[in-house]
């Protein structure tokens, strides 16, 4: 687990996790994701590319 | 990829947390003399391991407020239409993050702005107006929590 975001929106909650592999990654989903309390609703993105990642501000 | 031992993990933990120390304070960190912490550093971005180092700015001392975490469907899928929409989409200073996922959307972007009617403006003049845009999503960031993850 790298990143929990809060947000105000349909999303309550996001969690940005890695990964080595998909086996691996199902194995997180059943056994720590979905184990976790009081989720209604998931939903899952992958990331195929990261086209941008800039941390500086429009200065 | 290249092997790493336990106090490798433990220089990596110790960079993600705080890079702008030196390698004697790095070293001191994790149990290593200055010498032996910095061939260590040096392998580490040979193997391009650490690719590189920012600073942290404070984006809400510098006035701006909002992070929005949009979610943009494509109304048209073709190779020329994604080329065009990723070539605008990166080109807007606003706009941090952009990855191309797999999922309910096809990018997801942070976006930065002032406030509430600053990040108005950046949505109906420079995402709206993006080539190809379809459905769009908001999502304002309340909190953000940064983990070291699994190293």
């Amino acid at each position: 687990m790298v990143e929990i975001q809060t947000f105000l929106g349909r999303v309550d909650v996001r969690l940005y996790v890695i990964a080595r592999d998909m086996a691996h990654y199902q194995q997180l989903y059943r056994d720590r994701i979905l184990a976790l309390p009081h989720i209604a609703e998931l939903e899952a993105l992958m990331t195929v590319a990261t086209l941008k990642n800039d941390e500086s501000l429009p200065l | 990829m290249m092997d790493l031992d336990t106090t490798d993990r433990a220089l990596l933990r110790e960079m993600a947390r705080d890079a702008g120390r030196s390698a004697a304070a790095l070293g001191e960190a994790v149990g290593l003399s200055q010498p032996a912490t910095w061939r260590r550093l040096r392998r580490l971005r040979e193997a391009g391991i650490l690719a590189g180092q920012r600073v942290d700015l404070d984006a809400q001392a510098l006035g701006f407020g909002v992070t929005v975490f949009l979610g943009v469907k494509l109304a048209t899928k073709g190779r020329v239409s994604l080329e065009d929409f990723e070539r605008a989409v990166t080109a807007i200073p606003e706009v941090q993050l952009v990855e191309h996922v797999l999922g309910l959307y096809d990018y997801r972007l942070r976006v930065v702005a002032r406030d509430l009617a600053d990040f108005e403006r950046v949505l109906r003049r420079r995402i709206m107006t993006l080539p190809g845009v379809g459905d769009v999503e908001a999502n304002v960031l309340l909190s953000d929590e940064r983990r070291p993850g699994p190293i």
